[in-house]
């Protein structure tokens, strides 16, 4: 083993714990329920045949046994609170623990959706002073906070893009999009009942104005593009691509996943975009959890206005908030009530503790760090775009592959040296790809880490390359048996005889 | 900015080692004319205490420290302390979705537990890892019964909650899939009959939700038959999961669409919630969402992945069964400690209790005012339909601290002055018996119809 692998972890005992089912037994209870103050009820003469009388294997535990579960569990775990986690595209920075706590305050927390307006001020001022906040980012004009994640809003973004076609009076059929995209954007296009077509970038890895012009035509309703793209590079004629989509009636859309490389130094209200989805947790910092909850709100131009989802948020006359229903060319609703509302309270409050200066900085110093990991890995791995980064870089495994190494295999090693891996295998349009996006989140030390890290699995690759082939070797588990997941979908626990288990049962 | 861990020495060393001036270089890939040479205007930087103070305000104008009769989609429960306690370790809290899974079995086997506990529950085969919301759920699982048919329309129940359908709606528009509305009947439970003449050789599903959204306990079972003899599928939304500690679950449906909010997920003006989707194993193709499989790692040992993912996004892309990707992964695993927490015995125990409240309620709400749909079973809402217009109530219960049952006139305006009350092991005696008095008060006395336009101001 490399002598640079305990520079930032080290192998220490790890608890084996079974599945919940296994540690049940009749009569162990974690709950306590408080003595009922009304009389008994006749289940079975209230609820007659519909009456449940069997819960099944539902398991019967304490409430130590469930704490020392979980604890268990999250201990195998990898997350932002351990370390880098430079996945590109996907905003992996620190998650503020005042956050949590405004979110739990009794009032937030406990808000009911349709509790009187009169007693809902607190929450629609949080609504309002975000919307306002995240408008002002963008330079946009209004914005809708309802859509749930970020596929949710280039969801509601496309159905916008629709209902703006379809009060022009003509449909149009297609939305194009690069072939750097996210697959988020053609799956939501075909949800909206668009035709996809593939936009090729250019040789710098930005759209090609001549291509676009060449398909710009006016069934095209609208250009999904990101920018800074997943290349983590500005697409610097982005006025001349909306000037090409505007001459002819499309509107551009901007995913806006990239968000961090721009805030309070570039706004896409100010270049042309005219609507867009932001990523609450990748931007503004609120907590991944392991897969969600997100929040995708869509902020767009003056003219899509009367488009937004409902309800839209208004200051009444007497000075207090409100929402509005009555909005006859709204798409409707995407979702109910108002949104992922606990996302916004966490949202709020990391911008409430930036301010400007310090979402400026934030900005700065995630494309300062993405620069330096470029620097530092330049030559060791193949840059396969040469065009100035933003807040992430993409490098190739194709020096690497030479030796039958590939993304994955480095990606898996990464683990080994106490980093989770960066993005593999995207974008489509870099075989190979290693997508490293490290966030403000990371001092320099962390990164000289991360870059030593690479860099010895590099020279691992030239001594010993069947060793990072079959990495991680220091996890609980080692590479896990994919196809026969997917072949015999084993989706849930059952109760089993004793030989039906599999070998090793922790 | 106490977030960002560099001195502006370290920022001076690594600007210098890729030989740049300022940090400026770094953006001049953007054009001059669009880079912003002004501050923001956003609120300035807040010390902690000061963000604590600005949220503590908002808290105490929203409502804090009022007892609630509302439900309507979204259920005030009991949480146990020792959710927040392990979902806020950092190594669920700032994890990402577990694809790499040999650093992420703990979000891993815990979804697989989810998905497990849910199968249990609603009697289905295989559950997913969590959708948005019940909302969207209900419509992605409409969406994937289309698939699945290879038929185009659906036959909704006005009885399912109506943002749900409202939902559906917006989904539905631009995928040339007609809706038609299935009416309730006296009871409040669907009408049959009508169930039966609204569904063609095009219906893809009948769409429900049970317990519905007056409360009533659908005949799931008549309702399968009716739709299956017809080729068409059975879609269930439940919106109140803790029904399912005492209600039988819809195990004839084809496809559940839940929502697990009451699974220990605070209210929060509504959302973060958790939608899932379970259904049998024969469509599990069909379903959208992320799944989690058990598997063997090279030395044959027990470990978990992501799994069948040729469904989703980023292999399929536009062929994709949804463009879902992050998804509510954190209030899966808030549901799936409460669901450890109470377990076989407990969530029964407290589904009785839900029950218990409900019934002594209603009974002694139909002392003084009319409960309708009385004759189907319930789980914890029911409708009460009053002389005064419900606002008017809800506005003199408020001075009790008390937020009064959910107007229907928005909905359900035929309902007339009817409003849908929610009770749960929250709800206390005294609570009831105040809502009560309150409304047994303005039913007494002939002269309420007042002043409209003063009550409608106060109340809304």
């Amino acid at each position: 083993m490399s002598k640079h692998m305990t520079r930032k972890a080290t192998r220490n005992v790890s608890q084996n714990e079974g599945l919940i089912f296994e540690k049940s037994s009749p009569g162990k209870a974690a709950w306590k329920l408080p003595p009922l103050d009304v009389p008994e009820v006749d289940t079975a003469k209230l609820l007659g045949k519909s009456e449940r009388k069997n819960l099944g294997e539902m398991p019967e535990v304490s409430e130590i046994e469930i704490i020392r579960h979980f604890t268990r569990l999250s201990t195998w775990n990898y997350a932002i609170d351990l370390g880098m986690y430079p996945l590109g595209s996907c905003t992996m920075k620190y998650n503020p623990r005042v956050n949590e706590v405004v979110s739990r305050l009794d009032g937030i927390a406990n808000g009911h959706p349709y509790q009187p307006e009169k007693i809902s001020q607190g929450a629609l001022r949080i609504i309002k002073t975000l919307s306002e906040c995240l408008t002002e980012i963008t330079g946009m004009d209004a914005i809708t906070l309802q859509p749930a994640a970020g596929a949710h809003g280039e969801l509601t973004g496309l159905l916008m893009v629709r209902a703006h076609h379809d009060s022009k009076g003509k449909q149009r059929k297609k939305v194009l999009i690069p072939d750097s995209a996210h697959g988020t954007n053609p799956a939501t296009a075909a949800m909206v009942g668009y035709a996809i077509e593939n936009l090729k970038s250019n040789s710098s890895g930005i759209v090609d104005t001549g291509v676009l012009e060449a398909q710009m035509t006016e069934e095209v309703a609208a250009l999904m593009l990101t920018n800074p793209n997943t290349l983590g590079v500005f697409e610097q004629e982005i006025h001349k691509i909306a000037d090409i989509l505007h001459a002819k009636g499309g509107l551009l859309y901007m995913d806006g996943a990239n968000m961090n490389a721009l805030v309070g130094k570039v706004r896409p209200g100010d270049f042309g975009v005219d609507l867009m989805h932001l990523n609450l947790h990748k931007t503004f910092s609120t907590p991944h959890g392991g897969g969600g909850p997100g929040s995708g709100p869509v902020a767009i131009k003056k003219f899509l206005e009367p488009f937004l989802p409902k309800p839209v948020l208004i200051s009444k006359s007497d000075g207090t908030l409100g929402f509005e229903y009555d909005r006859p060319q709204s798409i409707g609703r995407v979702r109910s009530f108002y949104g992922n509302f606990g996302m916004f309270v966490r949202a709020l409050a990391y911008i409430l503790a930036n301010g400007p200066d310090g979402l400026r900085q934030t900005t700065e110093d995630a494309v300062l760090n993405a620069n330096y990991i470029r620097k530092g890995l330049e030559g060791t791995f193949e840059l396969p775009y040469k065009s100035p980064s933003m807040h992430e870089v993409v490098f190739s495994d194709k020096l690497q592959a030479k030796k039958g190494v590939r993304t994955m295999d480095i990606a898996k090693r990464l683990i080994d040296y106490g980093f989770h891996p960066y993005t593999t295998a995207f974008p489509l349009i870099v075989p190979g790809a290693m997508m490293i996006e490290p966030t403000e989140s990371e001092s320099k030390e962390e990164m000289d880490l991360f870059i030593e890290a690479m860099q010895s699995i590099a020279k691992e690759v030239e001594e010993d390359a069947e060793m990072v082939r079959s990495a991680p070797h220091s996890t609980r588990v080692s590479r896990l048996d994919e196809t026969a997941a997917a072949r015999n979908p084993v989706l849930r626990w059952k109760p089993q005889t004793e030989s039906a288990k599999p070998k090793s049962e922790i | 900015m106490r977030y960002l861990p560099k001195s502006p020495a370290d920022r001076e060393a690594m600007l210098k080692s890729m030989g740049a001036r300022s940090i400026d270089d770094l953006f001049k890939s953007i054009p001059a004319e669009y880079r912003l040479n002004r501050d923001l205007k956003v609120p300035r930087q807040m010390a902690e205490s000061e963000i604590v103070d600005w949220f503590r305000e908002r808290s105490r104008e929203n409502g804090d420290g009022h007892a609630t009769f509302l439900g309507a989609g979204a259920y005030h429960h009991y949480r146990p302390v020792i959710i927040d306690s392990l979902i806020a370790r950092g190594e669920f809290l700032t994890a990402y979705t577990p694809y790499q899974a040999e650093i992420s079995q703990g979000t891993l086997q815990s979804i697989f537990e989810f998905q497990t506990m849910i199968c249990e529950l609603t009697g289905m085969e295989v559950a997913n890892a969590s959708m948005y919301d019940g909302s969207t759920a209900a419509a992605e699982a409409v969406m994937m019964a289309v698939r699945l048919t290879g038929r185009r329309s659906v036959a909704v129940a006005r009885s399912v909650h109506p943002e749900y359908r409202e939902v559906l709606a917006t989904y539905a528009f631009h995928q040339s899939m007609p809706l038609a509305t299935l009416p309730f009947g006296e009871s409040g439970r669907l009408d049959l009959d009508a169930v039966e003449k609204a569904i063609t050789s095009d219906t893809a599903c009948v769409l429900i939700q049970s317990p519905n959204f007056f409360g009533c306990i659908e005949d799931v079972e008549a309702l399968a038959e009716i739709a299956h003899g017809k080729g068409a599928m059975l879609v269930v939304s439940i919106a109140e999961a803790i029904s399912l500690g005492i209600v039988e679950p819809p195990r004839s449906a084809d496809i559940i669409a839940m929502e697990a909010q009451s699974f220990g997920v605070p209210l929060t003006f509504g959302g973060p919630y958790c939608g899932v989707i379970a259904t049998r194993e024969a469509f599990v193709r069909q379903m959208p969402g992320r799944l989690v499989g058990q598997t063997v790692d090279r030395n044959g040992k027990r470990g978990f992945v992501l799994t069948l993912a040729t469904r989703e996004q980023h292999i399929r892309r536009e062929k994709a069964t949804s463009n879902i990707c992050t998804n509510q992964a954190l209030i899966a695993l808030m549901a799936n400690i409460f669901m450890t927490i109470y377990g076989k015995v407990g969530l029964k125990e407290l589904a009785k209790q839900n029950l218990a409240k409900t019934a002594y309620a209603a009974q002694q709400f139909g002392k003084h005012a009319s409960v309708l749909f009385d004759g189907a079973p319930r789980f914890n809402e029911f409708v009460v339909r009053t002389t005064e217009h419900p606002h008017a109530i809800n506005s003199r219960l408020l001075g009790h601290k008390i937020v009064g049952g959910f107007p229907l006139q928005k909905f359900y305006p035929e309902l007339g002055n009817a409003s849908l009350w929610c009770c749960t092991e929250l709800t206390t005696r005294s609570m009831i018996d105040t809502a009560v008095g309150v409304v047994a008060e303005s039913e007494r006395s002939d002269s309420v119809a007042g002043d409209e336009a003063n009550m409608e101001e106060v109340a809304k």
